[in-house]
């Protein structure tokens, strides 16, 4: 049977077993330990008498407080809808240039088109809109499809090779992988393309690209090489380049083609929001 | 049937060595089955994961076949004693293996963790290969930490304290070796499969069905021996700690098998789909999920603490009453606290707001476990300063308290509808985890490994120190880190401008959290460092520690 000893050290009985040498108090349950421990108890059900808290047969007990949390956040997104309807009407039915002009619309527009920039656009073109190798930059003047409000707001609806019908799209050929141009003549046009925002190719023969050029890009690119926004084709002589501006980037450009997509939005974001980033997007970097 | 390897054929020689045992049978016939399935799976396996896996597994069937085979021949008829000279005769060469092998996932889970620490700071780590993904790698991570590393620990140490407080040696000549490498060969399994892209998408239940049945077979196991081990017992009452192990043990089963019930799409193939469905799949996963805190990473390192800190610090444990009230506390509420993982979600509210109250609840019952733990120190409070081991031990002890607390506190309604999905609830998993399982663990070993290599103490308690400094500074970085990047996180989701737009992008709040990554990751290298610390430690102890003098292991009078 135990037999109770007295700790020397603390004076308190130990339970009178001992497992390989290690004994046990008889200390009592602390008196704090306890009443905290029972609060917690009432505390608990306390509030399981005012929160819905036990499953009957059918349904369950909905607490003193009558309290649903679906029926709270739905009230709460229905205060936030009513607290913007009035402005949101008068963003719906305002055109661009209106909601430009108008500086309540535009305040409003602006906080809209941020929102939904970050949370639909920057993972893309980044939470700055600075655009990374492939994504379009959206803070400077270069606009491939164009930069005024009616662009962007049109860009922003189709998309870039979505799955839009109406969606702006166009193809530049693959001069080397369909065999249209062979690999010193897209070294030669990539030397002419590159020496008109100061850069060069080596080895390049600049006046035969210049032949090459005329002959196959300037019908998008234009004589100029300016590009279109009518066709989205982009200003080749701005130093600006969407896929790199180096030798090697712009003959493997020329030789696979790039067709990158951009989303329709149209249908996926309500048109008020629409018109907000459009703005949005035209106050970043747009232009006439 | 008798084979002799010195090919004596006289009747002595054949009367020494008996039939192999029933139970050395019964596991040859059982991995031969095993064996000849794995090598009708590995031919008929529709996909090339199983297909590796059942190698595997006809490999290590083999390899049981082979060292069941030697063992009954190298024992030559004899079977170990359970006593000598009137002491128990402890079984510890699985406890041996259990331990270095938890050394050795500890350090391998603790790296993995640091990498995806590293992915999450600097995406560009995932080299952009599907097997070094943050998706793979992460369950890679959670299962090295928690189910190898923690549960060698677990099974090393139950395996000795379980001896060592009933004064009896664990039976069976087979078993204990059968539940620690079959336990192991489970976590290769599931640790290959999650690199290969193999998982049933359930937190910490990743592995698929096969890996289940597998660890069920060898859970059994480990209980029926845990259990024959307390009926041996030549002590009249079960001590505190197998309480605890034994609590382990026996909810693990529950859990794993109810949260893991699923059909497969072909026995020769990986996929199998889970029977719970939808919000019912969510509960029952977080059920399983909340218990393996409470059962695997709570009650079995409590029962670690209960025997590791007062044989440490030589005293008795401050509270019996105490540890009978908690335990029972314990086990009784943590079972319904899982809800708490599913606020704001399909879940009914009602059951969400049950899994709060039990959380709360839960608090102080948690507490009466760190109590007991810390005070019985009282007396011995001087030995911290000299012993960094007890110092690891009680460390522990207050980190348990402080993720107890912190625990509740998070399940509370409001404060979950700022804490959760952000980095404030891996800020708490790792107080817990690095702070309460992984020192409780660090200083369990420290402690075991001299003993069942039958060393004076361990090689240098110089080293036991700079381990001890280098992680709790790791610790801080990451817990510290990890809070207010969570908390920060939580804010930005839920600021709004005053026109009411959400006023940061998911974007915005995933950049103001990376140089908190940094420092969460160099929080988890320092953790590492100290591991490393750790098993050269233990190595040098095992390999160039003093011995211990034979008289201090005198049989120990029983009690009455």
């Amino acid at each position: 049977m135990a037999h109770e000893e007295i700790d020397k050290v603390t004076g308190v009985a130990t339970t009178g077993h001992e497992w390989d040498g290690i004994k046990e108090l008889n200390n009592p349950l602390p008196r704090w330990w306890l009443w905290v421990f029972y609060a917690t108890i009432v505390f608990a059900v306390g509030y399981v008498f005012v929160y819905p808290a036990v499953p009957l047969v059918s349904g369950y007990t909905t607490g003193l407080l009558g309290h649903s949390q679906r029926a709270s956040a739905l009230a709460d997104a229905e205060a936030g809808k009513a607290a913007r309807a009035e402005i949101g009407q008068g963003l719906a039915e305002a055109s661009l240039d209106q909601i430009k002009a108008d500086p309540k619309m535009l305040e409003f527009a602006m906080a809209q088109g941020k929102a939904a920039f970050g949370d639909n656009c920057a993972p893309c073109h980044g939470s700055g809109a600075t655009g990374s190798r492939g994504y379009p930059n959206l803070q400077d003047d270069d606009w491939l499809w164009g930069g005024t409000l009616d662009d962007i707001h049109t860009t922003i609806t189709v998309g870039i090779r979505s799955t839009s019908e109406d969606t702006r799209v166009n193809d530049m050929p693959r001069f080397g992988d369909d065999g249209l141009l062979d690999a010193k003549q897209i070294r030669d046009v990539a030397g002419f393309v590159l020496s008109l925002s100061g850069g060069s190719v080596q080895g390049a023969d600049v006046a035969a690209g210049k032949e090459i050029f005329a002959e196959n890009c300037t019908s998008c690119h234009g004589d100029d090489a300016k590009g279109s926004h009518e066709l989205g084709a982009p200003n080749l002589t701005d130093h600006i380049w969407l896929y790199g501006g180096d030798e090697a980037s712009v003959i493997n450009t020329i030789t696979h083609a790039h067709r990158g997509v951009m989303p329709t939005w149209g249908g996926k974001l309500d048109p008020v929001t629409i018109k907000s980033l459009a703005v949005y997007v035209h106050d970043l970097g747009g232009g006439t | 049937m008798v084979s002799n390897r010195h090919g004596a054929t006289n009747m002595t020689a054949l009367r020494a060595k008996p039939l192999m045992s029933l139970e050395e049978i019964g596991y040859t016939v059982f991995l031969g089955l095993l064996f000849l399935y794995c090598v009708l799976a590995a031919g008929k396996a529709v996909d090339p994961g199983f297909a590796f896996h059942a190698t595997l597994g006809a490999i290590a069937s083999a390899a049981g076949i082979f060292l069941i085979v030697r063992s009954y021949i190298d024992r030559d008829g004899r079977v170990e004693p359970d006593e000598i000279n009137g002491k128990p005769n402890y079984n510890l060469g699985p406890v041996k293996f259990a331990s270095i092998a938890a050394m050795f996932w500890g350090i391998a889970g603790f790296s993995v963790g640091i990498w995806i620490a590293l992915e999450l700071a600097f995406p560009l780590l995932n080299l952009d290969l599907p097997w070094t993904t943050f998706g793979r790698m992460r369950p890679l991570h959670t299962s090295a930490v928690i189910f190898a590393f923690g549960g060698n620990v677990l099974l090393a140490t139950s395996f000795y304290v379980v001896q060592r407080t009933s004064r009896a040696r664990m039976p069976g000549l087979v078993t204990p070796w059968f539940v620690i490498l079959g336990y192991n060969m489970f976590i290769v399994i599931a640790g290959t499969g999650y690199l290969l892209g193999i998982g049933q998408s359930k937190e910490y239940a990743e592995p698929e069905w096969y890996a289940d049945l597998w660890l069920t077979i060898v859970w059994v196991a480990y209980l029926l021996i845990f259990l024959a081990t307390l009926w041996r017992r030549k002590e009249p009452h079960i001590y505190v700690a197998n309480w605890f192990y034994l609590a382990f043990i026996v909810t693990i089963a529950m859990l794993h098998i109810v949260n893991n019930a699923a059909v497969p799409v072909s026995f020769f193939g990986s996929k199998s789909y889970v029977v719970w469905a939808g919000v019912q799949d969510a509960m029952v996963q977080w059920w399983y999920g909340h218990n393996a805190v409470g059962f695997f990473l709570t009650a079995g390192f409590l029962a670690i603490m209960y025997y590791f800190v007062p044989k440490r610090a030589n005293r008795p444990v401050y509270s019996y009453r105490l540890s009978i009230i908690h335990f029972w506390a314990l086990i009784f509420l943590y079972i319904w606290a899982g809800p708490h993982h599913l606020h704001y979600t399909a879940l009914p509210e009602w059951a969400s707001t049950l899994g709060m109250v039990f959380s709360v609840m839960l608090w102080m019952p948690s507490w009466g476990g760190m109590i007991n733990g810390l005070m019985t120190l009282s007396g011995a409070w001087d030995k911290l300063r000299t012993d960094p081991v007890l110092r690891l031990l009680v460390v522990s002890v207050a980190f348990y308290g402080m993720s107890t607390f912190e625990g509740p506190l998070m399940s509370v309604k409001a404060v979950n509808s700022l804490s959760h999905y952000t980095d404030w609830t891996i800020g708490h998993v790792h107080s817990g985890a690095l702070g309460w399982v992984g020192y409780v663990s660090f200083g369990a070993l420290y402690c075991m490994v001299p003993w069942i290599w039958g060393k004076r103490d361990v090689y240098s308690l110089k080293l036991v120190d700079w381990h001890f400094w280098i992680s709790t500074l790791g610790i801080v970085l990451y817990i510290t880190s990890m809070w207010v990047s969570g908390i920060m996180q939580g804010l930005m989701w839920r600021a709004y401008t005053e026109l009411g737009f959400l006023q940061y992008s998911f974007v915005e709040t995933v950049e103001a959290m990376h140089p908190y990554y940094v420092i969460r990751a160099m929080g988890g290298i320092l953790f590492l460092i100290g591991a490393l610390i750790m098993a050269f430690n233990l190595y040098m102890t095992i390999r160039h520690g003093e011995a211990e003098k034979p008289a201090a292991d005198v049989a120990l009078a029983p009690a009455e």
